[in-house]
This record gives structure tokens, sequence and C-alpha cells, in this order.
């Protein structure tokens, strides 16, 4: 099985490490680096538990080769706090938008990336933003309301 | 402690209101532990080979190739476990008169049932080695015919799932008096009848099952970390029916549970295998179900086909009901498998009406799929379908408004505790106030108003009304044990004041999601008057937390939570002799408010009772015969089952054109008596509503007639995303418990046994005009397309 060695930036942070060519970028930050709050629900890219950023980009962790991300900087949910919650993350709480947390990393990061791109998102827009997050215990109405909520903080945050 | 009053009112003030979960940050950081984010040193992985064909017999199990297969350890076949001589038996939990209950293995011996069961355990250094090698283990199959329908299995026209019951025909149960229902139809004006098919779910628990075993083989300890709702039980039946161990040798983990809806209740064969393998080798063993494997092995839900009937006199008062239910029970009898469709179900086919006879009979049969267990809702959810679906029938023959048909059989508020004739006491409720709520909350009359204009311009809008009740804490356990349980209804937790005057609950329960360790601090400051941030609450490992029963059923705030309350409160019982002790008062001339134990009439002789435990650790000074300490295990075992209900309304609008169903409202008006805290229920609604309309408009567990599932994977099962969902509009009316030590009820089920029937119903009202009183779960647009070009509008 042929191996490559790969550089991933994850959260800031230079990993230098040899991977099969099968590796998914989700097993080499969850078994390889230990990042274990990225998620997998499904390995089918649908749930969206393993989602994280790539160069600022969400994408399925389940469904990205480990060498496809080399020398890449990936943000996974270990790296969105900054000493302190972020406000999505802030915004998750108080709207009580997570019950087991199981699906919370990669909802938390695709809620971060759809505000980056539409600082002001409709409810419509944010539950066709998190179509590809499942989550089986919310319902998703808070989380609607979280991603509203923390919307409203980083606007004004940013005014 | 004496001057710190603001921050004791706000502990007396904690319950039942809106605190948010400290259970959050971790679960929002990426920090929180999950089953498979424990990491051991040495571990080996285990991958399962399964079961290729729904029914065969095992002619040979050839394991050399994937033991030659670099990275593996051992491959191990179900002969190899049979050969340890351990018990092998996955159990079920509650027998029924004649039940038959074949031996279920940990690992198939000489024949497959279903597609998915265990043939070889694989165990490797690293996962993929495991998988890998598991597809080189070759099995040489003798197929069989397979059944998957439960009307069909019992035809006589299959081979037997098992020997031991040729007819595959498990139990056949009755409840009810029939000559009783014979006389209620004889007399009526109207009788209706339905056919329904409560199709087979599939919990889709977000996080997939996992187990992490590390056997000792010198102190011939078993430590394991795995993704259960009930920890306790788990270790029993490894100790007594799987694995035949020491129950005190072993030590049962629940760290974060991904959620469960039931899926997690069981003691399946994967874990038993995971801690046999780590038993057999000497080091930890992971196992983690992938998301296919999942839908192969996680207990499915529901899987009912039914005959329901109902008697009406002229006024549309509902006179007997009759119901025949036949019910899939998969391959194996799993653990809940024999209680759901049998006592959980009849018993509440009165519903929210007075039905002066009921009769049901339900028989069990063994089909060649994946065993059916408990799913949110068990029993509950497809026993009230039944009756709400019957009133809507019944509403659409005799020509009445469907909420008018439901208000006219409610049982009244003052008939509480109130008896049916399916042997239950409803302990209480208001039926008519929550309906009335919810009505007017929708807007009913308007909607109905604005259906009629929407008809005329060929938009079909449909307006579903459901009513429920719910049995929640199935208890007590005498009763249980009467009927049949192998474990009661109780549950045990200790409450523990330390010297430093915090206090730390340990409970029985096990969250997968609920926040039990934000409501259960609720009630303890409440009880004790102490600070919320004072109270640790610590579940889901069986060596610091004696015993428990788990979280199954909306027990944990009724049960867990009414032995949290009934610690407490003899934790403040003793707490009150030393404090009459310390201020030299008698017992009856104390009060106590806000934590602090104070004379009658003489405010300033007090002592908070944080200042009481701390005196009770340093023992110099107790009460003559006192033991030192100050800490008390309840275990409480409810006189009865709580009754949570509510009524459920659901709009909808079907698109004429694709027969897409747009869900516009969703009101959901809930009464599961007093409330911890109202966010975490409301939260538990929503999470029950998104489930059950998943039932009725979207999710099946299907599969072809050789026993193939077809819905493998999370592409091909539609779990609710985001966008098939509305908001929710939510409101609760209280009606406490009598029985309950904190008048709670229980909030996890309730809202998809309602939203299930609220949704048919609407989108049944939508077709009306097209001669539709019923149509079968999922409500898919190819179903209603067709429905809609075969009908007649009318
Ligand atoms: S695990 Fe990647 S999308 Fe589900
Ligand atoms: S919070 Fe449990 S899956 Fe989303």
């Amino acid at each position: 099985m042929s191996t490559h060695d790969i550089t991933l930036t994850v959260n800031g942070t230079d990993h230098d490490l040899t991977v099969a060519s099968r590796t998914l970028l989700v097993d080499a930050l969850r078994e390889e680096l230990g990042y274990t709050g990225t998620h997998v629900g499904c390995e089918t890219t649908r749930c969206g538990a393993c989602t994280v950023l790539v160069d600022g980009r969400a994408l399925k962790s389940c469904n990205v080769l480990a060498v496809q991300a080399d020398g890449r900087a990936v943000e996974t949910i270990e790296g969105v706090a900054n000493g302190e919650l972020h406000p999505v993350q802030e915004a998750f709480q108080t709207e009580h938008g997570l019950q087991c947390g199981y699906c919370t990393p990669g909802m938390v990061v695709t809620a971060r990336a759809l505000l980056d791109s539409n600082p002001d998102p409709s409810r419509e827009e944010i539950r066709e933003a998190i179509e590809g997050n499942l989550c089986r215990c919310t319902g998703y109405h808070n989380i609607v309301d979280a991603v509203e909520s923390a919307a409203a903080t980083l606007r004004e945050d940013s005014a | 402690m004496s001057e710190s009053t603001a921050e004791e009112r706000a502990a007396s003030e904690v319950f039942g209101s809106r605190v948010a979960r400290r259970e959050d940050i971790p679960l929002l950081t990426g920090t929180g532990e999950y089953t498979d984010d424990v990491r051991l040193a040495g571990e080996l992985h285990l991958a399962i080979r399964r079961s290729d064909h729904a029914h065969a017999r095992l002619v040979n199990v050839d394991t050399s190739a994937a033991e030659a297969h670099e990275g593996v350890v051992a491959v191990f076949t179900g002969d190899d476990v049979a050969e340890t001589g351990i018990p092998n038996s996955i159990p079920t939990a509650w027998s029924l008169p004649g039940l038959v209950t074949p031996q279920y293995r940990i690992l198939a011996v000489d024949k497959v049932r279903h597609l998915g069961d265990g043939i070889a355990a694989v165990v490797a250094e690293s996962r993929e080695a495991a998988h890998d090698a598991a597809a080189l283990v070759e099995v040489e199959y003798d197929p069989l015919d397979a059944v998957v329908d439960p009307v069909a299995a019992v035809s006589g026209d299959y081979p037997p799932v098992h020997d031991e019951a040729e007819d595959n025909v498990a139990f056949d149960f009755t409840l009810g008096d029939d000559a009783l229902v014979d006389e209620a139809f004889a007399s009526a004006s109207h009788t209706v009848s339905v056919d329904l098919r409560q199709q087979r779910v599939i919990p889709n628990a977000m996080e997939p099952r996992a187990a992490l075993a590390d056997y000792d083989p010198h102190t011939e300890d078993l430590r394991i970390w795995m993704t259960s709702q009930n920890p306790h039980l788990h270790r029993m039946l490894l100790a007594g029916t799987s694995l035949g161990l020491p129950e005190n040798k072993i030590q049962v983990i629940a760290p974060e549970v991904g959620g469960g809806f039931g899926s997690k209740i069981y003691h399946y064969p994967d874990e038993a295998v995971t801690a046999w393998c780590s038993m057999q080798l000497g080091s930890p063993v992971r196992w983690q179900a992938t998301r296919s494997e999942g839908y192969l092995t996680d207990c499915h839900g529901r899987d009912h086909t039914t005959t329901a009937e109902m008697a009406l006199d002229a006024e549309g008062t509902v006179l007997g009901m009759r119901v025949e239910t036949y019910a899939g029970l998969g391959a194996h009898l799993s653990q809940f498998a024999t209680a759901t469709p049998s006592y959980l179900y009849a018993t509440i086919l009165s519903g929210q009406y007075a039905i002066p006879a009921i009769h049901c009979r339900v028989v069990g049969a063994f089909t060649n799929t994946t065993p059916v267990d408990a799913y949110r809702g068990a029993g509950r959810a497809e026993g009230n379908y039944v009756v709400e679906r019957l009133m809507d029938v019944a509403a659409a023959e005799l020509g009445v408004d469907a909420a008018d048909l439901r208000r006219r059989n409610l049982v009244p508020a003052d008939a509480f505790p109130y008896e049916t004739c399916v042997a239950v006491v409803y302990d209480s409720g208001d039926y008519e106030r929550a309906m009335d709520h919810a009505l007017d909350l929708v807007g009913y009359d308007d909607l109905r108003e604005r259906q009629a204009e929407l008809r005329d311009e060929g938009r079909y809008l449909g307006i579903g009304v459901a009513n429920f009740v719910e049995s929640a804490g199935l208890s007590p356990s005498k009763a249980a044990g009467q009927l049949g349980a192998v474990a009661g209804g109780w549950e045990s937790s200790i409450v523990r004041f330390d010297m430093s005057g915090t206090v730390t609950v340990l409970a029985g329960t096990a969250d997968q999601g609920q926040g039990h360790r934000t409501t259960y601090a609720q009630i303890v400051a409440r009880e004790l008057g102490v600070p919320l941030d004072s109270v640790e609450v610590v579940e889901g490992d069986t060596d610091q937390i004696p015993q428990g029963m788990g979280t199954y059923g909306s027990r944990s705030a009724p049960v867990g939570g009414g032995s949290i309350a009934l610690a407490a409160r003899d934790v403040r019982e003793k707490a009150r002799t030393l404090a009459a002790h310390k201020l030299e008062a008698s017992e009856d001339d104390l009060e106590f408010e806000n934590g602090t134990f104070s004379v009658t009439g003489a405010p300033d002789r007090s002592i908070h009772i944080q200042e009481v435990a701390h005196e009770a650790y340093l023992g110099f000074d107790l009460p003559e015969g006192m033991d030192p300490g100050l800490e008390a295990t309840q275990f409480y075992d409810p006189e009865n089952f709580t009754f949570p209900f509510g009524t459920h309304v659901c709009v909808v609008e079907v698109d004429a054109e694709t027969g897409e169903v747009a869900v516009e409202r969703y009101v959901a008006v809930d009464d599961c008596g007093e409330v911890i805290n109202p966010m975490i229920v409301e939260g538990q609604v929503h999470g029950g509503v998104a489930q059950g309309i998943g039932v009725a408009l979207y999710e099946e567990g299907a599969y072809d007639d050789d026993g193939r599932l077809r819905t493998r994977r999370m592409d091909e099962y539609a779990v609710p995303a985001a966008t098939m969902l509305p908001d929710f509009e939510t409101d609760a009316t209280v009606t406490p418990s009598p029985h309950n030590p904190l008048g709670v009820k229980g909030v996890g089920e309730s809202a998809t046994i309602g939203a299930t029937p609220a949704t048919v119903a609407a989108v049944c009202d939508a077709l009306a005009p097209f001669g539709v009183t019923h149509l079968d779960m999922p409500l898919t647009p190819e179903k209603l397309w067709t429905a809609m070009r075969e009908g007649e509008v009318s």
C-alpha cells in the first residue's frame, strides 16, 4: 500500500504525517492527530457530522482524502473557540441548539462558513445551508434560532 | 453562609426556569468524549463479518484467508464462541404466556436469520485491516426462503425462522373483554374499520453504536465503554446472560452518548462479542459500527399490520374498539421486543377517550429481518395512532368535524384518576384544556374557512388534529413482574453532601442528550436550597453509581428525578435533626427555607444546610445515635405510570401536481406535568415532533421480498433534514402527576406519539376531496400523487 508524507495545518499547528493513499481526512484528524471533536455519523457524505473547514471552505472530511488536504489549512471544532466561545457556539448554547451534541461540531463549523459568506441569512437560507448536516435530536428549530442569533451578534461585533 | 441570601434565593427559583445546560460547553468545543473518542494503549480493532443472506444454513465458514491477512490477530466463528461454554444468550426481558424464546447467540451457528446476522469476529491491529479481512471470510450458504412481512410469516407458506416456532408465531397476546366488544358492535349505529400499516422505521441516532472492551486477565476485570442508555442493565446482561462473568467484575461506562431513541437500550451481540474478544486476547478491543452496519443491526421500530374497528352510537359516542395486529419482531427476540407490541401497545388503545369496551389481539411474528424493538414512543405511538386514525375515519364517515368527534369522547377532567378498559389508571389529565389551547393557537375555525376557500382554487390544505396520552416510567415493579418483566421499574440515586457543603448526585439513569446533569441539579438545588453550582451530577458509570435502570420510556424525570428528590429529602431530614441539635431547638420548631434551618419566631437562630453538612462530617457533636456523614440512597418504585398527554395540530399543503407535502404549521401543546426546565422540555418536544413527522412522511426501513434491506445507507433512508421540517409552535398546560414526588410526568416521547397521527391526519384531510380517508405511511409524493389521480374530486 503506498503511503505519502503530508503536512496538515490544523487549527494553526503544522503536523507532518505519513498516510496511506486511501486514508480519509477525517481518519487522519481523529485517529492520527487526536482531533476527536470531528465526528463520523454516516461515512457517505450525508450527515455532515464530519464537517471541517479546509482553507475556509466547509467540507465533509469523510469525503476528502488526507493527501488532498496536504499543505492546506484545516479548521476543526477544536479551533473554533479562541480562548472563549465563538459567538456561534455561544448562540447554540443560549438557544438550546444542541442535545446529544454529536452533530454539533459539524453544525457549528457549517454555520460559521455560512455566516462568513452571508452575514444576514433568512431562516430559509439557514435551513438550506444546514441541509447537509443532519441532527436527529433538535428538530432544527433551535439550530436555526442559534444561527440567526449568532448572525446578529457577529453583525453587531463588526459594526 | 447566612449572608448569601441572594444566591440562595436564586437557587430556590431554579426549578422551573430556563437554566442553560451545563453539558453544552464540552459538546460545543469538541472536547466531549464519546465512546469512539476514548483511546487505550494497545487497542485492537474488531470487524464483524455479517450474513449476506436473509435466511440460510451455514454450510461452511472458512477463516483462513482472513487470518492470513496482514495485521490480523485472530478470527473467531460462532462455534469458537460456543466452545468457550459461556451462556451465549442475548435475552428478551419480558415474557408472555406461551412465548417461544429461541436462543439468540452472540455469533450465529448453523444458520443465519437476517441480513447482517453476525457470523465471524475479525480482530486486527487497525480498523482498516479488520474490515478488509472480514470481507475475506469465506462463507458457504445453503439459502432458504426468507419472509419479511409479519402477516405472511405466520401464513404457513414460509419455512420457520426458528425450529422452535414452526408457525413463526412467537406469541399470541390478547387484552380486553371480547364479549363486551361484541355487544358494543351489535348495538352500534355506526361501525367503521381501517386497515393500517405502521411501517418499520430505523432510529438513526447520529452516533453509531460502539464499544471498547478492556479485559485484564490477571485481575479478571472487564471494563467496557459503550453507547448505552442503561449501563447497569448492560452490566447485568453481560454478566448473567451473554458472557457469564461475575457482575462485580464488570464496569460499564457510557460516556457522552450521541442520541439513542431506544436503539441503545438493548444488549446486542456486538458489544458482547467485543468483550468476549478482549477476554480471549487479553488486549483492549474496539468495535465501531459503520452507519451501514447500523441499518442492519440497530433494532428497528414499529412494523405493525393492523385491522381496527370502532363502534359508535348515533351521537358519535364511541362504544367499542376491536384491534387485531400482526407485529413483526424480526429474526431474534430483542430486549423489549415482546413488551412493546403487547402491554405497551394494547394498554394505551383507549387514547384520551372514555371507551367502554376494547379488545386487542397481537400476534408476534418472527421474520427474516433485523430485530424490532422499542423506538421513541414504543407501543404507545402505535396504540395512539390506531385510535386517532379510527377517529378520523369515523369523523369522515359520520360527516362530523374531526376535532368535534374527539371532543365528544374525551375523558372529562373530573374523571381522574380514570381507569380504562385496557388495564391502566390514568393518573391525572385535563384533555379538553390542552385541546382547546392547541386549536386556539392554530386558529382552527379560521383554518377550516381558509381550507374551503383554497379548495375552490384547486389547492389542498389539510388540518390534522391528534390527541394523545402516553404511559411513561414503566412501573410499579411488582405489577411489571406479574406481567412478565424480568426487571423492575424502580430507579436508584444517591444524594451526597461532602464536608465542604457541595452536593454530588449519583444517578442510575443515563443521558443521551436529554440534559440530565442540568435538570437533576435543578431538582437538588430546590430540595436542598443550595446554589445550582454546588451540585454535581454523575451518570453513566457503574463503578461510580452502584445501581440503576437507565434511560428509556420517558422515565428519567419522573422515576430518576423522583428518586433524586426523595433522596434529597432524606438528606434534608437528617440535616434537620442535626440542625435542631446544633440550634438546641426541637425539630418541629425548625423552618427550612432557601437552605437555611431557622427557629420559628427566632430567625437569628439559624444554620445553613451546607454548614450542617460540615458538622455531619466532623462528627464531633452529633445527636445521640446519629451516624456521621450526610447522604442518602433511594430506590424509588413509583406506584403507577405517569400519563403525559397533549394535542398536536399539523397543517399541510399537498401539491396537486407533484404530491409533495409542505408542512405549513405545526402546533404542539404538551402536558408533562410540572416542568423542571422549560427550555429542555421544549427541545424534547421539537426533536420528538421531528421524528414523528419523519415517520409520517419520510422514513421507512424497506425490505425487498428476499429479505434484502433496501435502505442501507443514510442517503437511502430519509432522516429529515432542516429543509424538510417547519418551525414549531409549542406551548404547555400543566397538570401535575398526583403520585410523583415532583409532579412531573416525563416528556421524551410524547411529541413523537402526537406528531405521527397529526401529520397523517393532515395529509388525509388535504386529500379528502379525492375520497381519501386513510393512506399508509410514509406519505411519499408518489403515493399521494397516485391517490389523487385515482380519486374522484368531490
Ligand atoms: S460522516 Fe461525513 S458526512 Fe456523515
Ligand atoms: S444534537 Fe444530537 S444529533 Fe444533533
